[in-house]
């Protein structure tokens, strides 16, 4: 066995990889292909539906119809992103350069909430947030805010629910980026007479930068797609993002072309922002940041 | 402690009181901040855990009543909670087993050899990872209808094991680059063969990654809605079930397990902690 694997060393690595990618092959790669096909039929789930490229007009149709929705997923995924920034940086911040003997600790507890259910949480959410619920409750009986004031069902509720389920995902590569700075950079800034702000400036941020990069890519794509949070957080017609389009058009109204369509659409979007990035950053440097 | 600092190379000028206030405020702002960050990160946590003693009026379990241990006494009690959380488990688990033998082996494919397609092959890898949940879920779906084939447990478990290969072999692989290549030219020298050096010598080294690559796919596996609900056809798992329960009301029951699956992840996370210390120790 020892010498067959030495005499055909070359094809070892491909033996290895072979089962794996081939999976990925059939059940993502040719998938996204079908999306494709499927985004130029036209006809129905009872009529049986026909290929032609005459079609490209689902997507016309589809950009349209349903260009709020698109419009509106940018906004709330761009403001949860934001959010999850502002919350992120000076607790990765503290993590890395004050958390002692405590690091672990805190790092642990960002990661806990994926510890429990993603649906849970969101749920746990709308009960803070409910009408009588542990914010509003309080501030409503002390009569601080009127009793008409609702969180849930706005956009308010959306944005923070996709924040608050993705902050671990902005944190912790951020955190990597931190922890991985040579102190010493920051002794040498700071024995050149560099005061602390600029240090941070001229050393820190710009160290910190691919993990930056790397947090707001992972915390805005799944937010890009989430149609959870809108769902049971928003409730109502004018907090649907893009992925309730999709949900609905799939598997309510078996609408394959035009939900393909949009699927279609938002991956090529995000593709395109993931190419911008990895030629910025480089994929090596991008995949480390991730993890 | 200003005495120790006297030493110090790098003293600052203590500057006026009012300087030092404020640097005082900024330092101890940053540990504010963080452990409002950190109330912020538990409190659904929390809400989820002491909402599984509540005894809510009605079908809801939104607003408190009193304290119970009811739902914990009867934890399936709501018709077909069982079996969704039996079809989760059974998901997870040959999810899992598949991905990570899968993945591993990639992983090793890609960090122990030069080949033709290595940075291509890295980028396809990484390509299910930055694709949201719902397009990976629809273009399965399309798949699926495309070829007539029915959706049920075995659409969602090709489902969990594509998206889960993707970060079995990320795990895997942080953990072999981290690897001393020497001990196994070591163990060469001795005159190991090259099949007795991966079993007594490399194996053993990247069992931990392996195990936490289980223990993640596992875990995105059993919580997974998103792609479940695009392949799942008739069959409910447990994050459906609560899905499905949320417009009629979730019962109290969900959150006792959901309290037990968080109280799991975090025993095993804390006994794998322990367990490295003591290896340390050693």
């Amino acid at each position: 066995m020892g010498a067959l694997l030495r005499r055909y060393r070359s094809v070892v690595p491909y033996l290895l990889l072979a089962p794996g990618i081939a999976w990925l092959f059939v059940f993502y790669l040719y998938p996204a292909i079908q999306m494709f096909i499927t985004s130029f039929w036209s006809g129905s789930l009872e009529q049986g539906y026909t290929f032609s490229l005459s079609n490209w007009t689902n997507y016309t149709t589809a950009l349209s119809r349903y260009q709020d929705q698109f419009i509106r997923s940018i906004f709330f995924a761009g403001g949860a992103t934001i959010l999850t920034f502002l919350i992120s940086f000076p607790l990765a911040y503290t993590i890395a350069f004050r958390g002692g003997r405590y690091k672990n600790l805190l790092l642990f507890l960002v990661v806990a909430p994926f510890f429990t259910s993603f649906l849970l949480r969101v749920i746990s959410w709308g009960t803070i947030l409910g009408d009588d619920g542990l914010l509003l409750g309080p501030l409503k009986s002390a009569g601080l805010v009127g009793e008409d004031v609702r969180i849930l069902a706005t956009p308010i509720a959306v944005i923070s629910g996709i924040a608050y389920n993705f902050l671990p995902f902005m944190t912790l590569p951020i955190y990597v980026s931190l922890e991985k700075i040579d102190r010493r950079l920051l002794e040498a800034g700071q024995d050149l007479y560099a005061t602390p702000v600029s240090t941070f400036r001229k050393i820190t941020l710009p160290l910190a930068l691919p993990g930056m990069f790397a947090g707001t890519l992972l915390t805005f794509i799944p937010a890009m797609g989430d149609y959870v949070n809108a769902e049971l957080l928003g409730q109502t017609p004018n907090t649907k993002m893009i992925g309730n389009v999709i949900q609905s058009r799939f598997l309510a109204v078996n609408d394959y072309p035009t939900a393909a369509a949009l699927s279609f659409i938002l991956m090529a979007g995000i593709l395109v922002a993931v190419a911008v990035y990895a030629r910025i950053l480089g994929t090596e440097e991008l995949m480390n940041a991730t993890i | 402690m200003t005495t120790l600092t006297l030493d110090a190379p790098r003293l600052r000028t203590p500057g006026t009181p009012a300087q030092r206030t404020r640097r005082w405020l900024s330092q101890n702002g940053l540990y504010v901040y963080t452990i409002a960050a950190i109330v912020y990160l538990m409190l659904p946590i929390a809400v989820m855990i002491a909402y599984s003693f509540n005894r809510p009026l009605g079908k809801t379990n939104f607003s408190w009543r009193e304290f119970s241990f009811d739902a914990w006494l009867h934890p399936f009690a709501p018709l077909g909670l069982e079996d969704a959380v039996a079809a989760s488990l059974r998901i997870a688990f040959i999810s899992t087993l598949v991905a990570t033998i899968l993945g591993t082996l990639i992983a090793l494919g890609l960090t122990r050899y030069r080949f033709r397609g290595q940075s291509g092959t890295n980028l396809f890898i990484f390509l299910p990872m930055a694709t949201p949940e719902i397009v990976l879920g629809a273009s399965l779906l399309t798949l699926f209808v495309s070829l007539g084939w029915a959706r049920n447990e075995t659409t969602i478990l090709i489902a969990h094991i594509m998206f889960n290969i993707s970060y079995v072999v990320v795990t895997v692989r942080a953990r072999i680059s981290g690897f001393d290549r020497r001990l196994e030219e070591a163990a060469m020298d001795l005159g190991a063969t090259e099949m007795v050096t991966f079993w007594k010598v490399t194996f053993p080294l990247i069992l931990p990654g392996i195990m936490a690559a289980a223990l993640l796919a596992f875990s995105l596996s059993i919580d997974d809605f998103v792609i479940t609900n695009f392949t799942a056809g008739q069959t409910v798992t447990l994050p459906m079930y609560i899905y499905g329960a949320y417009r009629v009301g979730v019962p109290v029951q969900v959150n006792v397990i959901g309290t037990i699956i968080f109280g799991t992840a975090v025993g095993a996370v804390l006994l794998s902690t322990l367990l490295q210390r003591r290896d340390r120790a050693r």
